[in-house]
């Protein structure tokens, strides 16, 4: 039985150890995702949290300067200025009218600080069935 | 046309369930025919789906854009071959690709088992044949790829194409998908047999040696699969990442480790007799997780830059996945006291505890990377609100996995059975511990220290790699002494001897050179400058100069192209062409990037993009040391894999422990 102790004390501490960087891992990393709506109610709560907003990107509203870029994500009536100064290039995917989500932090000046952004895969995104027929075009 | 696909995905859906109802009927009522007609269905399954699929194809590559599957996957202007693989490309198409190749795995288990296994084999095929229900049922019903655009009463509308994301428009990408899913479909089968011989109650693993090959090389299609996925966002992305922890790279990912623990656990069985609850366990988690895959990439539950749009296909998936996950509990432990161990742990130094604690960190990962992928689900439904995690909390948890694992990985193979000494343990790891120590100091001193981890990583990938080259050494010497062979053919010679044992040291080997491309990652370099045409920048020991910003045009695409010359030190390294397009027809725009490859480090330019006014270009330039390393690791990793496939020159028997009135009692079939 001694060997089986010996075992089971050493899965013990590697789980233990597991749980304890899992729990650092967690603590570091976590981010709330919150419609731009929510957003503007969180007055106080949001400071220091890192966030993730998504919205659709307003067309024409991408302006890049120097390394920083700026644009506007807008949800149903809601718009939400946002900066990205982060070190990954832009995905092509980026572009007017694309949804996207924005990682970062909210600004005392209610411009959202964004580290990353993402955008969906347009291939493997499916249109809404209705915008589907939209456009195909009638030929008979 | 269309309707003629729909019929034989109906038909084929009608003979699922009659093989599914033939098989078990007829095993419990002794009825040979009947199981033989279901066999039968079978075969019929995978003619009809072959003719499905034959029909999308024709479909897809003729443009019948009056079809709304290809109107919204191809557009005229595409290739054949890109054509062709839009038969993935959409939801619809990939469940038939999904549902065709498991009919054909189906229907070469059935004819290579058809005089094998005939008490089980009844059970396996209603296995097989009930995924394959659930997969018919939701492209019969729900979601089939020949339905036709249909707009007011009776008119049928032509749909113009809506092409493919010219991101994918890439050789890698266009077997991505089909590795992934032969690896994923391929794990039905072993499950299948482990099903089967619970349900009949067999002793023994003869489920595990018949499909030993098949598990094999469905792990390999997976890893392959997994890697040409890595290989296209580093070279196509423009980020030089090959790695994201987005939720579809771990829900691949998830399957791929539960099937390496399965892997190495398999051979405690065969060899002790041990583990056999486990290895139950680790293949029907193998199987489920391969299905959870599928339902995490197409339900749009977890928000992920691959996803679908929300669809209500989840539903299905979650009803498939709870009845199953269910069944297969109650099977396994209803059958507990037929899966008693033969033997016991003796010692924590041996190999069973090497291999149980390479299981125990494997399942730990794959629970950290489920934990993290689902948990904005989990949290939202303990707290309400919606919480994701992201790299740091994966890379944070993965990285002491990994180093744990490539620990095991040297120790592992060595170690003895039952237990080790003293003496054992540093005859086998004398050399190997200085080698390793040497490398560590080594680098610590060049200025590594700074990365722990990294310095860390570099020792065990000596210490793994200076064990297995020793393995290779011993073997090769002793033959060369008796016959007197060079050392190449005396090479060959051991591993033909036992193909097993020294094709699972050339994987091992791979794993260490991506272990040391991964490694490299620690020190990466970038720089985003925005520049002149004339002007320069510097990154590392390169200098970047910008030689000239060609512009231009042709029927798919606009483009605009940077000459930069790259010189280190005074010698030039020739002229690299970063490029941006933007695709006329999806208004989407593309780079390609430009790389210089070399064993040693990548560089990696990205154009960016121009500056507002016009001006100036903005230039990513990117250092990746040792990055090659993970592509030269594969493919060591894919030859080690097929040479474990090769049969072993000498058959070797194995030293199994029997515990005495514990012996096998049925009779090994067929060998």
């Amino acid at each position: 039985m001694k060997t089986y102790v010996k075992f089971g004390a050493m899965v013990a501490v590697i789980i233990g150890l597991l749980a304890w960087l899992a729990m650092g891992g967690i603590s570091d990393s976590k981010t709330y995702y919150k419609t731009i709506a929510e957003l503007g109610q969180m007055g106080d709560h949001a400071k220091g949290k890192r966030l993730r907003v998504g919205g659709d990107v307003q067309a024409g509203s991408i302006v890049r300067a120097g390394s920083e870029v700026s644009f506007v994500l807008h949800q149903d009536a809601k718009t939400l200025k946002v900066v990205y100064n982060g070190i990954d290039p832009l995905p092509d995917t980026f572009k007017d009218g694309a949804q996207a989500l924005a990682d970062g932090k909210l600004g005392p000046d209610g411009v959202f600080q964004a580290n990353k952004i993402q955008a969906k895969c347009a291939s493997k995104y499916e249109a809404k069935p209705q915008l589907k027929k939209d456009a195909s075009r009638a030929s008979m | 046309m269309e309707n003629i696909g729909a019929l034989a995905l109906l038909l084929a859906f009608c003979f699922a369930v009659y093989a599914v109802i033939g098989s078990v009927v007829g095993k419990l009522r002794k009825n040979p025919f009947l199981i033989v007609s279901a066999e039968r269905a079978v075969y019929s399954i995978w003619i009809l789906l072959s003719i499905a699929s034959g029909i999308l194809i024709y479909a897809l590559i003729t443009g019948n854009f009056k079809m709304g599957y290809v109107a919204a996957h191809t557009d005229a202007s595409m290739s054949n071959i890109y054509k062709f693989t839009a038969w993935w490309g959409g939801q619809e198409g990939s469940l038939l690709l999904w549902s065709w190749l498991l009919s054909t795995y189906s229907a070469i288990v059935v004819f290579t088992n058809r005089r094998k296994f005939r008490d089980m084999m009844p059970y396996v095929t209603a296995v097989l044949m009930t995924t394959q229900t659930f997969f018919l049922i939701l492209i019969a019903f729900v979601f089939s790829p020949f339905e036709i655009l249909v707009a007011g009463r009776g008119n049928i509308v032509e749909g113009m194409g809506r092409g493919l994301n010219p991101l994918l428009q890439y050789w890698t990408m266009v077997i991505h998908p089909p590795m992934l899913y032969l690896g994923y479909v391929g794990f039905t089968v072993p499950f299948a047999f482990a099903i089967g011989s619970l349900i009949t109650k067999q002793p023994g693993d003869a489920w595990i040696h018949t499909t030993r090959r098949w598990t094999i090389v469905t792990w390999l299609f997976q890893s392959t699969g997994i890697l040409l996925g890595q290989g296209w966002a580093y070279a196509v992305l423009g980020w030089g990442g090959y790695w994201a922890w987005d939720p579809v790279e771990n829900a691949s990912l998830l399957p791929w480790i539960t099937a390496t623990a399965f892997l190495h656990s398999v051979m405690m069985q065969e060899k002790k007799g041990m583990m056999k609850v486990w290895n139950m366990v680790l293949i029907s988690a193998t199987f489920f997780l391969c299905i959870f895959g599928t339902f995490l990439t197409r339900s749009g539950v977890v928000s992920s830059v691959h996803a679908f749009a929300q669809s209500p296909i989840g539903t299905y998936f979650v009803v498939f996945l709870a009845i199953g996950i269910a069944a297969t509990a109650y099977l396994i432990l209803d059958r507990l006291s037929y899966l008693r161990s033969e033997a016991r742990l003796e010692s924590v130094v041996s190999r069973e505890s090497s291999f149980m604690f390479n299981n125990l960190i494997l399942l730990a990962s794959c629970f950290a990377v489920l934990w993290g992928t689902l948990f904005p689900v989990i949290s939202e439904a303990v707290s309400g609100e919606k919480i994701s995690v992201d790299a740091p909390f994966f890379n944070r948890i993965n990285i002491p996995i990994g180093l744990g694992l490539l620990f095991l990985t040297g120790v592992g193979p060595l170690i003895a059975w039952r237990r080790s000494s003293m003496e054992s343990l540093r005859r086998a790891f004398f050399w190997p511990s200085i080698a390793a120590l040497v490398v560590m100091v080594g680098l610590g001193v060049a200025g590594v220290y700074e990365h722990p981890y990294a310095l860390l990583s570099f020792g065990l990938c000596m210490f793994v790699a200076a064990t297995i080259l020793a393995e290779f050494w011993k073997g090769a010497t002793a033959i060369r002494t008796k016959s007197g062979v060079g050392f190449i053919p005396a090479v060959v010679e051991l591993t033909h001897r036992n193909t097993r044992r020294y094709g699972g040291y050339l994987v091992h080997m791979g794993i260490v050179f991506m272990f040391i491309g991964y490694t490299g990652a620690a020190f990466n370099k970038d720089v985003t400058k925005e520049v002149v045409p004339g002007g320069s920048f510097e990154l590392g020991r390169y200098t970047i100069k910008i030689a000239d910003l060609q512009k231009g045009e042709n029927d798919n695409y606009i483009w605009q192209k940077l000459l930069l010359d790259v010189s280190s030190g005074g010698t030039s390294l020739g002229t690299m062409e970063p490029e941006r397009r933007m695709y006329k027809s999806s208004q989407q725009p593309t780079s390609e990037v430009a790389i210089r490859r070399r064993l040693n480090e990548d560089l990696y330019l990205n154009f960016a993009g121009v500056s507002n006014d016009n001006q100036r270009a903005v230039i990513q330039a990117y250092v990746f040391p040792l990055v090659t390393w993970i592509w030269i690791g594969f493919w060591v990793l894919a030859v080690g894999t097929l040479v474990c496939l090769v049969p072993s020159k000498v058959r070797l028997s194995y030293a199994r422990t029997q515990v005495i009135g514990v012996a096998e009692r049925h009779a090994p079939v067929a060998k």
